[in-house]
């Protein structure tokens, strides 16, 4: 059921060597990529219909074609390694497992979108993972695949790192942008995109690091031979972070089009100690819960779209009937209480008053008035907030309405106003 | 490191801000600013000390007031909870005598809890000074801290 085509190396080589990734066919897509016409790796990449694999599922060729047709002495690409999202593993796995990929795919965009500039942002809490880069951007740039005439060509690209300091926001963005630009990380409002003002004020791609390790597999293979893998609108792999109440928790790589549910009882081997599933957030916090009956929906972005949030990170969170739905829902929209940069309105005020709804549903103190307000208060908040925090996270909330009203309803005094 | 060497070693641009705070925090033993700290940061990148105060209120790294030798992080998050981190919190409150979001009197440990680690894959999880602890059960807790006990002198 896996098919590997980025983390094939996983496991396999040793992260640290520069050899063994040059050994197992590392860098031979950049190589070639130096001797193609930049519009030609940007039709490559169109034809393999890739899409942004941090949330958004944007596609990767209109963001790169956006940045190409920007003039000017500076642009930046930058990778998303600020993996925040609980439930999400899978940037930290690459990173640690095979870190040359990340620099290789920022070479062949940079290459192609003429961009001069590269910075990859990690999470501050991952040390390791951040050793791992600052070891590997020094062997790429000592056997000249960064630096000054890469590879003995005429084009010249280097990466620098930056680490973030504990904020989950900092994945968005144009929060991402200032934090770089060593400010507190609130988002700005679009548009103008990054693309066309971005980091410094200057022309910046994003990409998360997941979508970037697909840059080199695609020039390999070709576009086209690509994006028959998965499904017609959702072509490649992706990487499954499997975690929660699962026998065999960790990353999967499987092509888009596999039910949840095998992923589940095949790959993670079914629910612990012999439980009863109770439900599966998807994507991670951000993410709907879905109850049992639903597993069989295929992994597809197009699929997700209908839950009206960024379920494309890849997280799959499997919960046992031990648990209490409320608890966790609570445990999420203090996460996001927390984490919210206070910029505008409906995320700021809208997640304590969350929090203040979900405590009289637990306390069994709700009316049914608090469950028209939770609801219109998701709503209103996915509607307006300025940011993909803010407009995203209500969808546990607006999920479990769907899929498990009852227990809102046991929960409400009926007769109380 | 004393201070003024750590800024010779930064560039006068507030995009290294960040990076200068947290190396700050680092190198102290109670990893938090100062305030003295805030007023040579602001002059050494040429921003406000306002501004340096706002960096560090709004990244939870980055502290204002004093902590321990080793900051404990616990993962708060769904994956950690549903896999019993709550008795690790307990174990870790017994074990040092504080309270979650507390110090212990001789300075050695402050209790934090965190937002996800990102060790979903391992849980429970905890981080203390740079390094990330799974699988975690009460008896490899308390194996963990004593170790970290025996390291000061």
């Amino acid at each position: 059921m896996e098919r590997k085509l980025i983390s094939a190396r996983c496991g396999v080589i040793n992260p640290l060597s520069i050899d063994d990734y040059i050994k197992t066919g590392g860098y031979v897509a950049l190589r070639k990529a130096l001797r193609m016409e930049r519009i030609e790796i940007l039709e490559e990449i169109s034809d393999s219909k890739l899409r942004g694999r941090g949330g958004a599922g944007f596609l990767t060729s209109t963001k790169m074609m956006g940045l190409a047709k920007e003039s000017g002495p500076m642009k930046y690409i930058v990778c998303n390694a600020d993996e925040g999202e609980p439930g999400n593993f899978k940037d930290r796995f690459l990173i640690e497992n095979d870190p040359h990929q990340i620099i290789e795919g920022m070479a062949i965009i940079a290459f192609a979108t003429r961009a001069n500039h590269g910075y990859i942002y990690v999470r501050g809490e991952y040390d390791h993972a951040i050793e791992v880069l600052q070891w590997t951007l020094l062997e790429a740039r000592k056997h000249k695949f960064l630096g000054n005439n890469i590879m003995d060509s005429d084009f010249s690209f280097d990466i620098e790192l930056r680490s973030g300091a504990g904020s989950y926001v900092c994945g968005e963005e144009f929060a991402l942008i200032e934090s770089i630009e060593g400010k507190p990380g609130r988002t700005r409002v679009k548009p103008p995109f990054p693309t066309s003002i971005g980091l410094f004020g200057k022309p910046t791609l994003i990409q998360n690091v997941e979508t970037l390790v697909n840059i080199p597999a695609i020039l390999t293979m070709g576009g086209k031979a690509y994006s028959k893998i998965g499904m017609p609108n959702c072509t490649g792999t992706k990487l499954i972070s499997l975690s929660g109440n699962v026998k065999n928790k960790g990353v999967y790589e499987i092509p888009f089009g596999i039910s949840i549910r095998k992923v589940i009882f095949e790959l993670g081997g079914g629910i612990e100690n012999n439980k009863k599933l109770k439900m599966v957030q998807l994507g991670g916090a951000c993410g709907p819960f879905i109850p049992e009956y639903m597993l069989d929906m295929l992994i597809d972005y197009e699929r997700f779209e209908e839950f009206e949030s960024k379920t494309g990170a890849g997280a799959i969170i499997v919960v046992d009937d031990r648990f209490d739905l409320f608890d966790l829902m609570l445990r999420v929209v203090r996460f996001f209480e927390h984490e919210s940069c206070g910029k505008c309105t409906p995320c700021r005020e809208g997640h304590a008053q969350l929090v203040i709804l979900l405590q009289k549903f637990i306390d069994k103190k709700a009316s049914m008035k608090d469950l028209i307000s939770i609801e219109s208060l998701a709503r209103v908040m996915h509607q307006t907030a300025l940011c993909g925090l803010g407009q995203s996270s209500p969808t546990a909330i607006i999920s479990t309405l769907r899929y498990f009203r009852d227990e809102y309803i046991d929960r409400c005094d009926i007769w109380t106003n | 490191m004393d201070l003024t060497q750590l800024l010779a070693q930064y560039p006068h641009e507030e995009n290294r801000l960040i990076d200068l705070l947290l190396d700050i925090q680092k190198q102290k033993n109670n990893h938090f600013i100062s305030e003295q700290e805030i007023q040579m940061v602001a002059k050494h990148i040429g921003v406000s000390e306002a501004k340096v105060c706002s960096v560090i209120s709004f990244y939870t790294l980055l502290s204002f007031h004093p902590r321990g030798r080793y900051v404990i992080q616990i993962c708060r998050d769904i994956p950690c909870h549903i896999n019993h981190s709550a008795s690790i919190v307990g174990t870790l409150e017994q074990l040092l005598g504080i309270q979650m979001g507390q110090t212990t009197q001789n300075g050695l440990f402050s209790l934090e809890y965190s937002s996800c680690l990102g060790h979903c894959d391992a849980p429970p999880s905890m981080r203390i000074d740079g390094r990330t602890y799974v699988h975690l059960t009460p008896d490899k807790v308390k194996a963990i801290i004593s170790e970290y006990r025996g390291r000061t002198p």
